[in-house]
């Protein structure tokens, strides 16, 4: 294993080892992509069952489209929870003296909050098939792309989050659970782009979900691929990333001129 | 080579001069003590060398390496134990030490985790969290940590602060067989006089950002015509306090 493998591994080590004797931690990966899919559900179920075939499809695309945010969600909070336990348990500094380099450190974060967003997600996938004879897994080959590309949505978008806990300390902790909850409405998971105010289309449009969305329902309506769509979101994401690792990179070395790195669990 | 070499180091940060034109060097092998009251510049001189915080102005080379450029390969050769900096206590002292083992690229890890625990006296907590354990329990997983690499350079933010007297002799006593076995040089700050007088070859006296004083405890203390190094220490900090500065 070379040391940079090791020193990623290292924390993730740290944060897997701290999930393994903590079932709470566990069961509130699961409970939000849970319940969400429960509320959702049942109202799908209640509309198909009410108005028959458009409102079933309409009812599957409710489905989708909740399993398929939530890994925006639990990306973004697997990264951000990850980053504020260590903030919690006052053991950054430890950290930052070690040899583990800023990008090792972001890493280390995006594979924990994979394991997280899988295990958070899992309970629902199923649930959905039972509960709902919904199967996300029917959207053929296609869901691969649409994971990626949400999986790194909610990455670049905690990435931006931990700047701010860099700039603003442990006060601003609460915008990790905030800010992508926030996007949700541009985001054009439930409802396609013509139903925003034409002012607002544009602020959907720069943002990945838009597009991959646009493809889920196309999928899920036509059987089609759209290639096109994915193809956007997948360019806008890599924009988006760049732009998060610039700040990131910005906000960390601003942190070590100020000397945040040592007050911010304050 | 020296250890550490500092040059015109200054840190200005959250509207306060923390740091004003310090020069210091520590030759390897060597024990150095930095000692001043609270405020004096002492934790901000440390954050540096371990580029927690940039400075202002000035130099710092740690074991050869310029903390501006290279920072990482100075870092991975050496370590620091702070009672202020918590280990992650939902974790177990092996887990614990584990985790840093990886941190540090140490090879062998368990043969190494064994030899700290029969060491510190860890072998029996090895498995208990590291949230249950007693204060000085806790200070020693801490050290174990620090040593964990082998450093060659030690940094030590008050080590054992807060902690019994049989206990601080424990990590004195630990200290100094380190030191002896390896040859690694240590900068040690602290508020305990006694222990400075005991641990280290050189002390540097630290007051309002500038290094005001130094020499061996030895020195100082036949310097200032005083009995002990705690006299000496204030003096240096009343002295600015009876001149009204």
């Amino acid at each position: 294993m070379s040391p940079a493998v090791r020193r990623v591994w290292g924390l993730v080590y740290r944060h897997l080892t701290l999930y393994r004797r903590s079932w709470p931690r566990i069961a509130e990966i699961a409970y939000w992509p849970t319940l969400q899919l429960l509320i959702w559900g049942f109202t799908a179920q209640f509309f198909s069952h009410a108005h028959g075939s458009p409102a079933a499809m309409a009812g599957g695309a409710l489905i989708a489209g909740v399993l398929l945010w939530e890994i925006t969600l639990r990306g973004q909070l697997g990264v951000t929870i990850t980053f504020l336990e260590d903030i919690w348990s006052r053991n950054l500094g430890h950290v930052f003296v070690s040899p583990l380099r800023p990008a090792e450190l972001v890493i280390s974060l995006l594979t924990v909050s994979f394991f997280r967003t899988m295990v958070g997600l899992l309970p629902a996938v199923v649930i959905a098939y039972l509960l709902y004879a919904y199967n996300i897994l029917a959207l053929g080959p296609v869901l691969f792309f649409f994971f990626v590309n949400l999986m790194f949505m909610g990455w670049w978008v905690a990435l931006l989050i931990v700047s701010l806990l860099f700039r603003y300390g442990a006060g601003a902790e609460s915008l990790a659970w905030t800010i992508a909850f926030g996007i949700t409405p541009f985001a054009c998971v439930f409802y396609p782009l013509s139903a925003l105010p034409v002012w607002l289309q544009p602020v959907a449009l720069v943002l990945p979900p838009e597009h991959i969305f646009a493809g889920m329902r196309a999928a899920l309506f036509t059987h089609q691929t759209a290639w096109s769509e994915l193809a956007m979101a997948a360019l806008l994401n890599v924009l988006w990333m760049g732009l998060a690792a610039a700040v990131f990179a910005g906000q960390f070395r601003a942190a070590r001129v100020r000397g945040a790195l040592i007050s911010i669990g304050e | 080579m020296n250890a550490i070499t500092v040059k015109n180091l200054t840190k200005h940060y959250a509207g306060t001069l923390a740091v004003d034109d310090i020069t210091f060097d520590v030759a390897q092998g060597a024990v150095v003590g930095l000692l001043g009251g609270n405020g004096a510049g002492k934790t901000t001189t440390i954050s540096m060398l371990l580029g927690l915080l940039v400075p202002t102005a000035g130099t710092l080379m740690v074991l050869g390496h310029d903390m501006a450029k290279d920072r990482f390969a100075a870092l991975a050769r050496m370590n620091f134990s702070s009672p202020y900096i918590a280990l992650p206590q939902k974790l177990s002292v092996i887990e614990n030490l584990r985790v840093y083992g990886h941190l540090y690229n140490v090879p062998r890890l368990s043969r190494r985790i064994e030899e700290l625990a029969e060491q510190f006296n860890l072998t029996g907590l090895l498995r208990r969290l590291a949230g249950e354990l007693s204060a000085g329990q806790k200070t020693r997983v801490a050290l174990a940590k620090s040593l964990i690499n082998r450093p060659d350079l030690l940094l030590l933010d008050e080590p054992t602060a807060s902690l019994d007297p049989d206990t601080g002799d424990f990590v004195r006593t630990a200290l100094e067989t380190y030191r002896r076995e390896t040859g690694a040089s240590i900068l040690l700050a602290s508020h305990n006089m006694a222990e400075v007088e005991r641990l280290c070859d050189d002390v540097l006296m630290m007051k309002q950002g500038k290094i005001v004083d130094r020499g061996t405890p030895d020195n100082l203390i036949a310097r200032y015509g005083r009995d002990d190094l705690e006299q000496v220490f204030l003096d240096i900090a009343r002295a600015g306090a009876e001149a009204g500065v």
